[in-house]
């Protein structure tokens, strides 16, 4: 796959940085399907795991950044090893965040489910954040196998989180209408809705670092309007009937 | 020089068994040759020689025989040795991948490349399984502190499954690995599903129910002595006792899907029979909703990798919703065109109606189980609002897309994307 160097440390070494950042990955992928199943599930218990498990993903973080580094000094890399070793850092930044979004997800449980919730206001949630991880999923496994002809789905993807999360918005908004004694939960819901949006624009992040790797061009920029929630004002939540 | 041999060695050993074949032959012959001889009156100087030539005739077919079953032994003994891993692995009806020590993969068979897509020879194992349970199983069974190791491992997307994996390292200073993954997830679902359907049932079913109760205190009491009333609280009963046994069966469809773990690979669809006899099925249906069905096929074949029951219940779907829901646009007009530009080449189906359409903000949400964008609608046409969620499911494991375009006022038109190889 990479192109073997003289020095063989130096291939053990970029070697050792993939399989870190693969690690995060994993890591990460099973945080914020953790904290969606400890919200719908009402589980403070998992929660409770995914906020300690944040430690690892902050210190895969710093040790990337710390041998990136490191490597950079000794070897004074080049043309695809540089920018193997740049996307590392961004990535590696990228999956820290994503487990910071995944803990605050896990931390809002014990409040949204303090009275029970009906199930339906989890449906939407849950359909999300399957969205999302899809999203993440498929970008980390085009980081393994390198085909990034195939990164389009990308963009498609992000189109269906970002209607999700709009048609999402205006749901919970109703119900907020509704009966004010929702509106705790339901701006709760509001910010894990937030959080697992902003996981799936992180997963496109990755997928334009990939891209920059690979072929050392930027991914074409048009980026898509993303959701339409600035727009939804009282009129337009309300019921038209 | 060594072919030259083997040649010569086929040759002897086709005579050798044509001669061993030959043997009961042979037998009878000296027998024949006795008898005639003795009846004949010979003196026993012509018979010696002549028994002696038809025992020199006997033995050389045995020996034959015997220089054959050895040869094919040690042809056995050495198939055996050179047996190719990738023969040995095609065989095997799990998911085996083979790796080095620098956990590349070197082999997958076609059970694993249908299980888990995008590995080929080349890729780095661990990052292609990423969850932390399977980068410790690698990293025990690769620093050789243990030589073989079993975990748990589960993939929730696309279609949640349940492995229980083993690594253990092949034969001596091979630096070669092995994983074989084992499908646990059908047990796994069993508990699942039983769960799930429940919660679903009981929540779903008890509106009808509560409404049939309702109904029967009203005929025992108030109504008793009403027939024009009785008749209609009797139907009304009839409606709510038909739409609970199709809930259940649509919950049940939904349940079975989710058992099978994946799609076998290997079996093609033709989709144009399959859609065919899908508008066929749904005629009926239609006249009643005075919708016409229009057919716009692409020419030549139309065939993709794909379970025929399965897409025949998506395309019953989303014909029957088409000429439930879009009614009032009188046709709905059913297309296969093949897809070839685009990341993913393979045939589309877009089934296009002209009824009210569906508004913008319903689009992500309506394949979500019993996600309805008007509930008396929905209730009037007898829907259940698990039909699209059966499709999706289907179309995941299909690695299919489904794409729903809608105007208000202008109809929708759902369009499926199946991949063709």
């Amino acid at each position: 796959m990479q192109s073997v160097h003289i020095m063989s440390a130096y291939d053990e070494e970029l070697k050792y940085l993939s399989k870190r950042i693969a690690a995060m990955g994993g890591h990460a992928e099973r945080m914020v399907e953790q904290a969606v199943a400890a919200l719908v599930n009402a589980d403070p218990g998992l929660a409770q795991k995914v906020i300690r498990d944040d430690v690892v993903l902050d210190e895969g973080q710093r040790e990337i950044d710390d041998k990136s580094i490191i490597i950079i000094a000794k070897r004074q890399p080049m043309a695809t090893d540089l920018r193997e070793i740049v996307g590392a850092i961004r990535i590696s930044a990228d999956l820290e965040r994503v487990g910071d979004l995944g803990k605050n997800v896990a931390k809002r449980v014990v409040a949204v489910t303090d009275g029970r919730q009906p199930t339906s206001l989890f449906r939407g949630l849950e359909a999300l954040a399957d969205l999302a991880l899809t999203q993440l999923k498929e970008v980390l496994d085009v980081y393994a196998s390198r085909s990034v002809d195939k990164i389009g789905f990308v963009r498609d993807r992000d189109d269906q989180i970002d209607a999700m999360y709009t048609s999402l918005f205006r749901e919970l908004l109703t119900y907020m209408m509704e009966d004010p004694r929702n509106i705790t939960p339901c701006t709760h819901l509001l910010f894990c809705a937030k959080n697992i949006e902003r996981i799936g624009d992180h997963a496109t992040n990755i997928a334009e670092t990939i891209y920059y790797i690979v072929t050392g061009e930027q991914m074409p920029t048009e980026r898509p309007k993303s959701d339409k929630t600035d727009k939804i004002g009282l009129s337009a939540a309300l019921p038209s009937k | 020089m060594t072919d030259l041999n083997a040649e010569q060695k086929g040759t002897a050993q086709a005579i050798a068994a044509r001669l061993w074949n030959s043997r009961r032959l042979l037998a009878a012959g000296v027998v024949a040759v006795l008898i005639t001889f003795g009846f004949a009156g010979i003196s026993a100087y012509a018979l010696v020689p002549a028994l002696l030539l038809l025992l020199a005739a006997a033995i050389l077919p045995v020996t034959g025989a015997r220089h054959a079953a050895e040869s094919a032994g040690a042809i056995e003994a050495m198939g055996l040795q050179r047996l190719s891993g990738e023969y040995l692995a095609a065989a095997v009806a799990d998911p085996l991948i083979i790796f080095d020590q620098a956990a590349t993969i070197v082999h997958a068979n076609a059970a694993a490349f249908a299980a888990f897509g995008g590995i080929a020879p080349g890729i780095s194992l661990p990052l292609k399984f990423r969850a932390p349970e399977m980068q410790a199983l690698l990293d025990s069974v690769l620093s050789g502190t243990v030589a073989s190791d079993v975990v748990d491992y589960t993939e929730k997307l696309p279609v949640e499954r349940a492995y229980r994996v083993s690594a253990s390292s092949v034969g001596h200073g091979t630096d070669l690995y092995v994983l074989v993954f084992k499908d646990q997830s059908e047990a796994r679902r069993i508990d699942r599903m039983r769960a799930d359907f429940i919660a679903n049932a009981s929540h779903e079913l008890r509106t009808p129910l509560a409404s049939i109760a309702g109904f029967i205190e009203t005929l025992r009491g108030p109504a008793r002595n009403d027939p024009a009333a009785r008749e209609q609280f009797l139907q009304i009963m009839q409606n709510q006792t038909g739409r609970m046994a199709r809930l259940i069966d649509d919950l049940l469809s939904l349940s079975r899907l989710e058992m099978k773990p994946y799609l076998k690979p290997g079996t093609e669809v033709d989709l144009r029979q399959t859609v065919d006899s899908v508008i066929d099925s749904l005629g009926p249906l239609a006249r009643e909703n005075n919708v016409a069905i229009e057919r716009d096929f692409a020419n030549g074949p139309l065939d993709v990798p794909g379970d025929r029951d399965e897409l025949f219940q998506v395309f019953e779907n989303l014909l029957e919703n088409a000429c439930k829901y879009g009614q009032s646009g009188g046709r709905v007009v059913v297309s296969i065109a093949r897809d070839d530009d685009g990341s993913e080449p393979g045939i589309d189906v877009t089934i296009r109606d002209f009824g009210p359409g569906i508004p913008e903000e319903h689009i992500p949400r309506i394949t979500e189980r019993f996600y309805r964008i008007d509930v008396e609608t929905s209730r009037t046409q007898k829907g259940t609002g698990l039909g699209l969620s059966i499709v999706k499911h289907i179309l995941t494991r299909h690695n299919a897309r489904l794409t729903i375009k809608s105007e208000v006022g202008n109809g929708a038109a759902f369009s499926v994307h199946l991949p063709a190889h």
